[in-house]
């Protein structure tokens, strides 16, 4: 047993982890005709919280709890594998994105997530302002705009050979690559790193 | 108002649910246990990793493209699988797939979002995943999120799609 838990507890690589995500597609249609897609959560989150009246939220978000009951899953996965399957080896990250990281003013590489930004005593600085208020705010307005995000577009629409999810997905990229290599520098030195 | 309820269920999200019967109570557990599945996947792959997107769209690992990749190809196959053999769900329904119909959203929203998953290092799946790791401050990522579909579906039909 605890050697399967050494086992497990290793980085996993790609070829085991991307069938994995690949086969909650055909899992979510088996188990119940779901279609996967994660940023629909949000879109729930409206709906039961806010709807204010807005068409876009007044639905029968009863018969989408799943999708709920699927994202609160992921977040116990999450303290599960954190918990009892922690990588104890060192992070390893690639020697050139640590140089080029670096010379934005990252400093810590030690774990999953830099401690310069992903901290409580950032979240009230311009450094919060951009990596949690405006770095969430676009990604919960342009998934929802797009109809989709990495799993309901990327994975699940490009799956059922669905040209529109290649699009976004396609577009999903681009904006990635603008704000990585055109944008992200002078935001991170505007906030102060 | 039947043709009304219709349209608006044509046009739920990107994930929509196909099942007929309402599921209630224990039958929402199993989808409990795939996410929790699905999240270990995350974290142990690292894909909840800020480093890892930034690695990703710097082109200096092959990693997330090899995670995205097999899985888009895995779910091909079983896809294709399920419809050459007509492979019914548990409850005996047919398997549907809704369509998705091209909007200039794909394209514009497809660009916003790809702006912020670079700055937060995560999609929607891995902000749970990072919030359940311990990354509590990324609950703020999360609410403004919410806040981000909040505005989109306040003003959508002043945008163009």
């Amino acid at each position: 047993m605890n050697q399967f838990i050494d086992w497990v507890s290793q980085p996993w690589p790609w070829y085991v982890a991307g069938p994995l995500i690949g086969l909650t597609v055909p899992t979510l249609l088996l188990i119940g005709n779901k279609t996967f897609g994660i940023s629909s959560s949000l879109r729930h989150a409206c709906a039961i919280c806010v709807p204010s009246g807005i068409p876009f939220f007044t639905y029968n978000w009863r018969k989408e709890m799943w999708n709920l009951m699927f994202v609160l899953g992921v977040l116990i996965g999450g303290f599960i594998a954190t918990q009892f399957l922690a990588n104890p080896a060192d992070f390893i990250l690639s020697d050139q994105t640590k140089a080029d990281l670096t010379a934005l003013g990252i400093t810590d590489f030690s774990g999953l997530m830099p401690s310069d930004i992903f901290t409580w005593s950032t979240l009230f600085t311009a450094k919060g302002l951009l990596f949690f208020v405006f770095g969430g705010f676009l990604v919960g307005f342009g998934t929802r705009y797009a109809g989709g995000c990495t799993s309901g577009h990327a994975i699940m629409g490009i799956s059922s050979l669905q040209w529109p999810s290649l699009v976004a997905t396609i577009f999903f990229m681009i904006g990635g690559f603008v704000m990585t290599h055109l944008l992200l520098g002078p935001l991170m030195s505007l906030v102060g790193f | 108002m039947k043709v009304l309820e219709k349209n608006l269920q044509a046009e739920v999200c990107d994930a929509p649910n196909s099942q007929k019967d309402i599921e209630k109570g224990v039958a929402l557990i199993k989808y409990i246990i795939v996410g929790i599945l699905f999240g270990i996947v995350f974290v142990k792959a690292e894909i909840i990793s800020w480093f890892r997107i930034q690695e990703m769209f710097r082109l200096q690992s092959f990693h997330m493209y090899g995670v995205i990749g097999s899985a888009i190809i895995t779910g091909i196959i079983s896809i294709q699988i399920i419809k050459r053999f007509g492979i019914k769900t548990i409850s005996g329904e047919t398997v549907n797939i809704p369509k998705k119909e091209f909007r200039k959203g794909q394209i514009i929203g497809g660009f916003i979002f790809g702006l912020g998953w670079a700055i937060t290092g995560a999609c929607p799946g891995p902000l749970f995943a990072q919030i359940g790791s311990g990354f509590l401050v990324v609950f703020v990522t999360l609410l403004f999120a919410i806040a981000g579909t909040w505005v989109y579906g306040k003003f959508s039909d002043r945008l163009p799609n």
